[in-house]
């Protein structure tokens, strides 16, 4: 019986990475994204590639009436889910608008977490499979150039921590993936990025941690390093940096 | 969708543009941006010179648009998006007993960029240039609207080949060759001088065939070389050195090039194989793509960048290649990389490069002295009929090259027609004026 996998903001060059390397070895992919024409043409690669299946689903983070519909046909193996989808509007723009705090948290967590505690009753049931939620080193502290962006990831770590504890009585598991720089559209043009990694390599890493099973990772994995630093940093001095 | 500002290159790094540059990850975002910004489509970058730049103006790159979507397991017909690079494809198929019917030498070149050039392979005698394989292609005009064009039509001849100028090349219709196995059986043997080079060249029936040349000797063994031979075998591929891909990780020294070197690198090489030849099994990808077992080896040139000089000349012009070799060898100029191969005369585009008759590719530090040379080699070649390929260029003048193309003003009728502001014009375009000419 191949796996499913459900993939929460397919469109994204991690995401599609990630299908990619999931069709690579049959899984049966639900590709669940806003853009439906985009989605459709990616599940036509991937079941070229070898996915057992691929399909598109629409899926909004802010409108969860569409959630319960992701759960339909899902076939016989046992359900894994990876989220993807995230939004990093600038600062600056949160800082005029500050409405879009409410979206960039529905996006980045509530969202995604009402579509997650919608699937844990049938992890729990099948006694087995992994949930992949991509948050990011920006969650590990509150800094000047993102920090709603972060605050919403580390809700998101906060809740996949708890979601984990749960799980993992019942055979699921978990992992949280904290990516540092990526070479996606929510980078291109950026000025500031280093050790940018490719999506591929992204993909790869997590593949390798839900293989491990590890609980969260760091992906390149120097970034465990560098947060470490940035997180024993005083608040003192921290506040007065701009990094 | 973010623009990114600042500077890139092509292969060569001689030349650079600055500018910004767009690049979609969605269908949408790319309609989006030839409705708002029209600009031209660039692949990897793998072109030599200005072919893929638009200094002062903007481009977009087209690779993470990299869809296979339509695949027929009895004909071989793929449907694939622009972006996905040729050797994506052939590591996607060739399990399945299929591959690009033609293969640069590079396995990073895009489906987009291989059309614009209408690229050829170690097989161009044989299977013809890339562009004879496309069954269709949609192309996204200036006005914003998506044709399907098809061989036969006046927009087919100016789009292959046509160096972006007609629009963006959105879906590609391509006919894959049958990949009868995983390993290629290679005959290297050591060649003498130029005429042995040429007859064995021209007598050879492999499938497969290409001729290193020592670009360096002179006299009795100027032209001397490797032949390699090559067809596909059945089978599994044959192990590949574990060694992970290297990189050239920063600018070298001009020393490294400098002539008593490439003379000495030269001779080795030479040596590497016996006298009576020998046979090796290659992995495909090694085989196909030698040079991109080290990433970044441009670099080696150092940071001012190489041009690699490109030729066609056509069948009867022995002697003027000859005269091509002596030059370059006088010159002490050459790097080790120098290629030759014979070229039939397959071509899709009213640009392509093709001719019947002998191609010769060398590749030359970026300095005064180099540009020099370039500009006799040109004049030689115009005097015997062939022409210098465009996707390797950055120094041909305007007249030169009207009259190694000879159907430039057809070409330029129909990409003014289909873009008729200019759009789409790039650095090279404008440096050779190639959408002014007329009959
Ligand atoms: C190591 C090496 C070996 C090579 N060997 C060979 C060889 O054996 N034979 C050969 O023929 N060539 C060879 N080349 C040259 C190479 O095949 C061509 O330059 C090719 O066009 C590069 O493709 P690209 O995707 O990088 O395109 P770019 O270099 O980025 O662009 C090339 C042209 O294509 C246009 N273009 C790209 N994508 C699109 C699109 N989607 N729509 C419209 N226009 C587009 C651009 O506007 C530009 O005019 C080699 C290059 C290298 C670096
Ligand atoms: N790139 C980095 O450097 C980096 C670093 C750390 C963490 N991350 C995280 O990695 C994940 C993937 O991002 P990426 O870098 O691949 O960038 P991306 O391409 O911009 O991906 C973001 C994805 O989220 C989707 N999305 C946005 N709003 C949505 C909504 N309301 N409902 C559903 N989907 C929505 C987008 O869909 P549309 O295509 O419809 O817009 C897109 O597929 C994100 O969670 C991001 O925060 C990225």
């Amino acid at each position: 019986m191949t796996e499913t996998w459900i993939i929460l903001g397919a469109t994204s060059a991690m995401a599609r990475a990630f299908a990619r390397a999931l069709a690579d070895r049959g899984a049966g992919l639900v590709l669940a994204a806003r853009d439906l024409d985009e989605a459709e043409q990616q599940a036509r690669d991937l079941r070229l590639r070898g996915a057992g299946f691929a399909r598109a689903v629409a899926f909004d983070a802010r409108r969860p009436e569409g959630f319960a519909a992701l759960f339909e046909n899902l076939g016989e193996g046992p359900v894994n889910a990876a989220v993807f989808a995230g939004a990093m509007p600038d600062q600056s723009a949160i800082d005029a608008d500050p409405a879009l705090i409410a979206a960039v948290c529905e996006t980045n967590f509530t969202g995604p977490a009402r579509v997650l505690s919608l699937l844990a009753p049938r992890i729990e049931a099948q006694g087995t499979g992994v949930i992949v939620g991509v948050g990011s080193v920006a969650g590990d502290r509150g800094r000047l150039g993102n920090y709603v962006y972060g605050a919403s990831k580390a809700a998101f770590a906060t809740y996949l921590s708890g979601l984990r504890n749960r799980l993992a009585r019942r055979g699921g598991h978990v992992m949280t993936v904290k990516p540092g720089f990526v070479d996606t559209a929510m980078t291109w043009g950026l000025g500031g990025m280093f050790l940018v990694a490719s999506p591929e390599a992204v993909a790869a890493a997590i593949l390798k941690g839900v293989e491990a099973r590890r609980n969260v990772i760091y992906v390149p994995g120097f970034w465990r390093a560098i947060m470490a630093i940035i997180r024993a940093i005083p608040e003192p001095i921290f506040k007065k940096l701009k990094i | 969708m973010r623009w990114s500002e600042g500077e890139w290159h092509g292969w060569g790094r001689a030349l650079r543009a600055h500018g910004r540059l767009a690049r979609p990850e969605k269908r949408a975002d790319l309609a989006a941006i030839l409705h708002d910004m029209p600009c031209p489509a660039i692949g990897n970058a793998r072109s030599y010179g200005d072919a893929c730049l638009n200094g002062d103006g903007a481009a977009i790159r087209m690779t993470r648009l990299d869809r296979v979507s339509d695949f027929d397991p009895e004909t071989g017909e793929l449907t694939a998006e622009a972006g996905v690079t040729l050797g994506a494809l052939l590591r996607l198929f060739a399990p399945r007993g299929w591959m690009p019917p033609v293969l640069p030498g590079t396995g990073a070149v895009t489906l987009g960029g291989a059309i614009a050039n209408d690229v050829h392979g170690k097989n161009h005698h044989g299977a013809g240039s890339f562009g004879q394989h496309v069954t269709w292609l949609r192309l996204l005009g200036a006005d914003g609207v998506a044709r399907e064009v098809r061989p036969g039509s006046d927009l087919f001849r100016a789009t292959v080949g046509g160096l972006g100028q007609t629009g963006v090349i959105l879906d590609v219709g391509l006919r894959l060759a049958p990949c009868p196995g995983q390993a290629v059986q290679v005959r290297e043997s050591r060649i003498a001088g130029l005429d042995t080079f040429l007859d064995r060249l021209g007598e050879s029936r492999a499938t497969y065939c290409v001729g290193w040349i020592d670009a360096t000797a002179r006299g009795a063994g100027l032209g001397r070389g490797i032949l390699e031979e090559a067809e596909i075998a059945a089978g599994a591929p044959p192990p590949v050195s574990p060694r992970a891909p290297a990189t050239v990780p920063f600018d070298a020294p001009g020393a490294l090039l400098s002539a008593p070197v490439v003379r000495a690198f030269n001779a080795a090489y030479l040596s590497r194989v016996p006298a009576d030849g020998r046979d090796r099994q290659r992995a495909l990808p090694e085989f196909f793509f030698p040079l991109d077992r080290i990433s970044a080896w441009n670099r080696l040139y150092g940071r001012r960048g190489f041009h690699q000089f490109q030729c066609v000349l056509p069948h009867g012009s022995d002697a003027r290649l000859r005269e091509l070799l002596e030059d370059v060898a006088a010159s002490k100029l050459a790097s080790p990389l120098a290629v030759l191969k014979r070229l039939g005369d397959g071509r899709a585009g009213d640009l392509s490069f093709p001719m019947a008759g002998w191609t010769l590719a060398l590749d030359l530090r970026n300095r005064p002295e180099a540009a020099e040379l370039i500009d006799r080699l040109e004049a030689r070649v115009v005097a015997s009929g062939g022409r210098v390929y465009l996707a390797k260029d950055a120094l041909a003048a305007p007249e030169r090259v009207a009259r190694m193309y000879p159907a430039l003003s057809q070409w330029a009728d129909a990409v003014r027609q289909a873009d008729p502001d200019g759009v789409f014009a790039t650095d090279l375009v404008r440096r050779l004026r190639l959408r002014e000419a007329s009959e």
